[in-house]
Protein backbone atom coordinates (compact mmCIF):
# COMPACT_ATOMS: atom_id res chain seq x y z
CA UNK A 1 0.00 0.00 0.00
CA UNK A 2 1.65 3.25 -1.19
CA UNK A 3 1.01 6.59 1.54
CA UNK A 4 -0.91 8.47 -1.75
CA UNK A 5 -3.34 5.73 -1.48
CA UNK A 6 -3.77 5.90 2.15
CA UNK A 7 -4.80 9.29 2.21
CA UNK A 8 -7.07 8.96 -0.88
CA UNK A 9 -8.97 11.69 -2.21
CA UNK A 10 -9.01 13.89 0.70
CA UNK A 11 -5.67 15.50 0.03
CA UNK A 12 -7.12 16.09 -3.83
CA UNK A 13 -10.02 17.37 -2.37
CA UNK A 14 -8.14 19.16 0.14
CA UNK A 15 -6.09 21.51 -2.62
CA UNK A 16 -9.30 22.24 -4.63
CA UNK A 17 -10.75 23.58 -2.10
CA UNK A 18 -7.87 26.08 -1.56
CA UNK A 19 -7.84 26.67 -5.15
CA UNK A 20 -11.69 27.37 -4.91
CA UNK A 21 -11.12 29.63 -2.04
CA UNK A 22 -8.55 31.55 -3.93
CA UNK A 23 -11.21 31.96 -6.59
CA UNK A 24 -13.56 32.78 -4.31
CA UNK A 25 -11.62 35.74 -2.96
CA UNK A 26 -10.80 37.02 -6.12
CA UNK A 27 -14.43 37.72 -6.26
CA UNK A 28 -15.11 39.23 -3.32
CA UNK A 29 -11.82 41.54 -3.79
CA UNK A 30 -13.49 42.81 -7.15
CA UNK A 31 -17.13 43.42 -6.29
CA UNK A 32 -16.98 46.96 -6.94
CA UNK A 33 -15.04 46.48 -10.15
CA UNK A 34 -17.06 47.33 -13.11
CA UNK A 35 -17.32 44.74 -15.94
CA UNK A 36 -15.61 41.91 -13.39
CA UNK A 37 -17.48 38.79 -14.16
CA UNK A 38 -17.65 36.34 -10.83
CA UNK A 39 -16.13 32.73 -11.49
CA UNK A 40 -16.22 29.60 -9.61
CA UNK A 41 -14.63 26.00 -9.57
CA UNK A 42 -16.97 23.32 -11.15
CA UNK A 43 -15.61 21.04 -8.10
CA UNK A 44 -16.87 17.64 -9.16
CA UNK A 45 -15.30 18.01 -13.15
CA UNK A 46 -11.79 19.12 -11.89
CA UNK A 47 -11.84 16.73 -8.83
CA UNK A 48 -12.55 14.00 -11.31
CA UNK A 49 -10.06 15.45 -13.28
CA UNK A 50 -7.39 15.42 -10.57
CA UNK A 51 -7.61 11.72 -9.90
CA UNK A 52 -5.06 10.03 -11.28
CA UNK A 53 -7.05 7.32 -13.57
CA UNK A 54 -5.63 4.33 -14.84
CA UNK A 55 -3.60 5.25 -17.37
CA UNK A 56 -1.58 8.63 -16.99
CA UNK A 57 0.60 10.50 -19.53
CA UNK A 58 3.52 11.67 -17.98
CA UNK A 59 4.19 15.49 -18.61
CA UNK A 60 7.86 16.19 -19.33
CA UNK A 61 7.02 19.66 -20.83
CA UNK A 62 5.31 22.40 -19.47
CA UNK A 63 2.99 23.26 -22.53
CA UNK A 64 1.49 19.56 -21.19
CA UNK A 65 -1.84 19.17 -20.05
CA UNK A 66 -2.12 17.97 -16.67
CA UNK A 67 1.16 20.19 -15.38
CA UNK A 68 -0.44 22.76 -13.78
CA UNK A 69 0.70 21.98 -10.61
CA UNK A 70 -2.91 21.25 -8.64
CA UNK A 71 -3.77 24.77 -9.50
CA UNK A 72 -6.86 25.13 -11.54
CA UNK A 73 -6.35 26.12 -14.86
CA UNK A 74 -8.65 29.36 -16.30
CA UNK A 75 -10.29 27.08 -18.63
CA UNK A 76 -11.98 25.07 -15.45
CA UNK A 77 -13.64 27.94 -14.16
CA UNK A 78 -17.43 28.50 -14.62
CA UNK A 79 -18.92 32.22 -14.69
CA UNK A 80 -21.63 32.51 -12.27
CA UNK A 81 -24.94 33.28 -13.50
CA UNK A 82 -25.93 36.60 -11.52
CA UNK A 83 -29.20 36.89 -10.48
CA UNK A 84 -29.30 40.88 -10.49
CA UNK A 85 -26.62 41.97 -12.75
CA UNK A 86 -25.61 45.89 -12.11
CA UNK A 87 -25.25 48.20 -14.50
CA UNK A 88 -21.41 48.13 -15.05
CA UNK A 89 -21.15 44.55 -15.84
CA UNK A 90 -20.35 43.59 -12.78
CA UNK A 91 -21.84 40.18 -11.56
CA UNK A 92 -20.56 39.25 -7.94
CA UNK A 93 -22.94 38.70 -5.92
CA UNK A 94 -21.28 39.96 -2.37
CA UNK A 95 -23.55 37.72 -0.21
CA UNK A 96 -23.48 34.81 -2.57
CA UNK A 97 -19.90 35.02 -2.49
CA UNK A 98 -19.60 35.01 0.93
CA UNK A 99 -22.16 32.12 1.81
CA UNK A 100 -20.00 30.05 -1.01
CA UNK A 101 -16.53 31.23 0.95
CA UNK A 102 -17.35 30.25 4.54
CA UNK A 103 -19.17 26.91 2.66
CA UNK A 104 -15.81 26.33 1.30
CA UNK A 105 -13.77 27.10 4.12
CA UNK A 106 -15.71 24.66 6.07
CA UNK A 107 -15.62 21.44 3.57
CA UNK A 108 -11.87 22.51 3.98
CA UNK A 109 -11.87 21.53 7.47
CA UNK A 110 -13.71 18.47 7.08
CA UNK A 111 -11.05 17.53 4.31
CA UNK A 112 -8.72 18.18 6.95
CA UNK A 113 -10.35 16.35 9.52
CA UNK A 114 -10.21 13.45 7.08
CA UNK A 115 -6.85 13.52 6.68
CA UNK A 116 -6.01 13.58 9.94
CA UNK A 117 -7.60 10.92 10.82
CA UNK A 118 -5.83 8.63 7.96
CA UNK A 119 -2.64 10.10 9.47
CA UNK A 120 -3.65 9.44 12.53
CA UNK A 121 -4.66 5.32 12.02
CA UNK A 122 -1.13 5.00 9.96
CA UNK A 123 0.70 6.37 13.25
CA UNK A 124 -1.06 3.83 15.24
CA UNK A 125 -0.38 1.10 12.79
CA UNK A 126 3.70 2.61 12.78
CA UNK A 127 4.03 2.87 16.47
CA UNK A 128 1.72 -0.44 17.21
CA UNK A 129 0.46 0.65 20.45
CA UNK B 1 1.74 25.89 -1.24
CA UNK B 2 -1.17 28.58 -2.68
CA UNK B 3 -3.03 29.27 -0.17
CA UNK B 4 -1.23 32.59 0.86
CA UNK B 5 -2.44 34.04 -2.61
CA UNK B 6 -5.65 34.36 -1.07
CA UNK B 7 -3.76 36.88 1.84
CA UNK B 8 -2.59 38.62 -1.27
CA UNK B 9 -5.79 39.08 -3.30
CA UNK B 10 -7.97 40.13 0.16
CA UNK B 11 -4.83 42.36 0.76
CA UNK B 12 -5.33 44.54 -2.57
CA UNK B 13 -9.20 44.30 -2.33
CA UNK B 14 -8.55 46.04 1.27
CA UNK B 15 -5.74 48.68 -0.05
CA UNK B 16 -8.18 49.36 -3.04
CA UNK B 17 -11.06 50.14 -0.54
CA UNK B 18 -9.22 51.59 1.62
CA UNK B 19 -7.81 54.48 -1.43
CA UNK B 20 -11.21 54.55 -2.33
CA UNK B 21 -12.01 55.63 1.40
CA UNK B 22 -9.70 58.24 1.29
CA UNK B 23 -11.56 59.60 -1.89
CA UNK B 24 -14.46 59.60 0.02
CA UNK B 25 -13.13 61.45 2.97
CA UNK B 26 -11.35 64.46 0.66
CA UNK B 27 -15.04 64.61 -1.32
CA UNK B 28 -16.23 64.64 1.72
CA UNK B 29 -14.09 67.21 3.32
CA UNK B 30 -14.43 69.58 0.18
CA UNK B 31 -18.03 69.72 0.01
CA UNK B 32 -18.24 72.82 0.78
CA UNK B 33 -15.19 74.37 -1.32
CA UNK B 34 -15.53 77.43 -3.35
CA UNK B 35 -12.93 79.20 -5.89
CA UNK B 36 -13.56 81.96 -8.01
CA UNK B 37 -13.54 80.29 -11.90
CA UNK B 38 -14.60 76.91 -13.08
CA UNK B 39 -10.84 75.29 -14.05
CA UNK B 40 -9.92 75.82 -9.83
CA UNK B 41 -13.03 74.61 -8.47
CA UNK B 42 -12.72 71.27 -6.52
CA UNK B 43 -14.68 68.42 -8.50
CA UNK B 44 -15.86 65.33 -7.43
CA UNK B 45 -12.86 62.85 -7.23
CA UNK B 46 -13.85 58.59 -7.58
CA UNK B 47 -11.96 56.18 -8.06
CA UNK B 48 -11.55 53.70 -11.23
CA UNK B 49 -11.07 49.58 -10.40
CA UNK B 50 -9.73 46.81 -12.56
CA UNK B 51 -9.09 43.22 -12.23
CA UNK B 52 -5.49 42.72 -11.79
CA UNK B 53 -4.13 39.26 -13.33
CA UNK B 54 -0.81 37.35 -12.25
CA UNK B 55 1.65 38.80 -14.27
CA UNK B 56 3.76 35.30 -13.33
CA UNK B 57 0.78 33.45 -14.36
CA UNK B 58 -1.45 35.21 -16.76
CA UNK B 59 -3.15 31.80 -16.91
CA UNK B 60 -4.30 31.20 -13.58
CA UNK B 61 -7.21 31.98 -12.12
CA UNK B 62 -6.66 34.09 -8.99
CA UNK B 63 -7.28 37.72 -9.72
CA UNK B 64 -6.78 40.88 -7.39
CA UNK B 65 -7.71 44.17 -7.87
CA UNK B 66 -5.96 47.50 -7.90
CA UNK B 67 -6.83 51.06 -8.62
CA UNK B 68 -6.06 52.26 -12.21
CA UNK B 69 -7.04 55.74 -11.49
CA UNK B 70 -8.70 58.56 -10.10
CA UNK B 71 -11.77 60.12 -12.15
CA UNK B 72 -13.34 64.03 -11.71
CA UNK B 73 -16.67 63.83 -11.87
CA UNK B 74 -17.69 65.83 -14.85
CA UNK B 75 -20.84 66.96 -13.59
CA UNK B 76 -21.72 70.21 -13.33
CA UNK B 77 -20.87 72.76 -10.86
CA UNK B 78 -23.05 75.21 -9.10
CA UNK B 79 -22.66 78.84 -9.83
CA UNK B 80 -23.79 81.10 -7.25
CA UNK B 81 -24.36 84.82 -7.21
CA UNK B 82 -22.58 86.01 -4.30
CA UNK B 83 -21.20 89.64 -4.80
CA UNK B 84 -19.77 90.29 -1.16
CA UNK B 85 -18.20 86.64 -1.27
CA UNK B 86 -14.51 87.29 -0.87
CA UNK B 87 -13.80 84.67 -3.72
CA UNK B 88 -16.10 86.24 -6.40
CA UNK B 89 -15.33 86.78 -9.37
CA UNK B 90 -15.69 90.14 -11.62
CA UNK B 91 -19.38 89.38 -12.85
CA UNK B 92 -20.23 88.51 -9.13
CA UNK B 93 -20.50 84.73 -9.21
CA UNK B 94 -18.56 81.81 -7.03
CA UNK B 95 -18.54 78.24 -8.20
CA UNK B 96 -19.37 75.73 -5.28
CA UNK B 97 -17.89 71.91 -5.96
CA UNK B 98 -20.43 68.96 -7.75
CA UNK B 99 -19.82 66.50 -4.71
CA UNK B 100 -22.84 65.35 -3.62
CA UNK B 101 -22.97 64.59 0.07
CA UNK B 102 -25.44 61.50 -0.03
CA UNK B 103 -23.68 59.75 -2.86
CA UNK B 104 -20.35 60.18 -0.52
CA UNK B 105 -22.47 58.54 2.41
CA UNK B 106 -23.46 55.60 0.51
CA UNK B 107 -19.98 55.28 -1.22
CA UNK B 108 -18.70 55.08 1.96
CA UNK B 109 -20.52 52.27 3.17
CA UNK B 110 -20.01 50.57 0.68
CA UNK B 111 -16.15 50.81 0.66
CA UNK B 112 -16.41 50.01 4.45
CA UNK B 113 -18.81 46.71 3.89
CA UNK B 114 -16.10 45.79 0.80
CA UNK B 115 -13.28 46.11 3.41
CA UNK B 116 -14.62 44.05 6.12
CA UNK B 117 -15.70 41.36 3.13
CA UNK B 118 -12.07 41.28 2.46
CA UNK B 119 -11.12 41.08 6.45
CA UNK B 120 -13.32 38.32 6.81
CA UNK B 121 -12.00 36.55 3.84
CA UNK B 122 -8.34 36.80 5.37
CA UNK B 123 -9.50 35.56 8.76
CA UNK B 124 -10.98 32.51 7.11
CA UNK B 125 -8.14 31.65 5.33
CA UNK B 126 -5.65 32.39 8.29
CA UNK B 127 -7.85 29.62 10.53
CA UNK B 128 -7.48 27.24 7.69
CA UNK B 129 -4.16 27.61 7.82
CA UNK B 130 -3.53 27.23 11.08
CA UNK B 131 -5.62 23.89 11.03
CA UNK B 132 -3.26 23.25 7.64
CA UNK B 133 -0.39 23.45 10.37
CA UNK B 134 -1.24 21.24 12.71
CA UNK B 135 -2.39 18.60 10.35
CA UNK B 136 -1.10 14.83 11.63
CA UNK B 137 -0.09 16.56 15.33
Amino acid sequence: MKLDDALGIHEHALRLRAARGEVLAANLANADTPGFKARDVDFAAVLRRELPGPVRLAATQPGHLGNDNGLVPASQLRYRNPEQPSVDGNTVDVVREQVAFSQNAMQYQASLRFLDGRIRSLLTAIKGD
Amino acid sequence: MSSFKVFDIAGSGMSAQNLRMNLVASNLANVDSVSSSTEATYRSRQPVFQAVLDQHNPQGTATGVRMTGVLESPAPLTREYAPHHPMADGEGYIYRSNVSPVEEMANMISASRSYQNNVEVINSARQMLAALINLGR
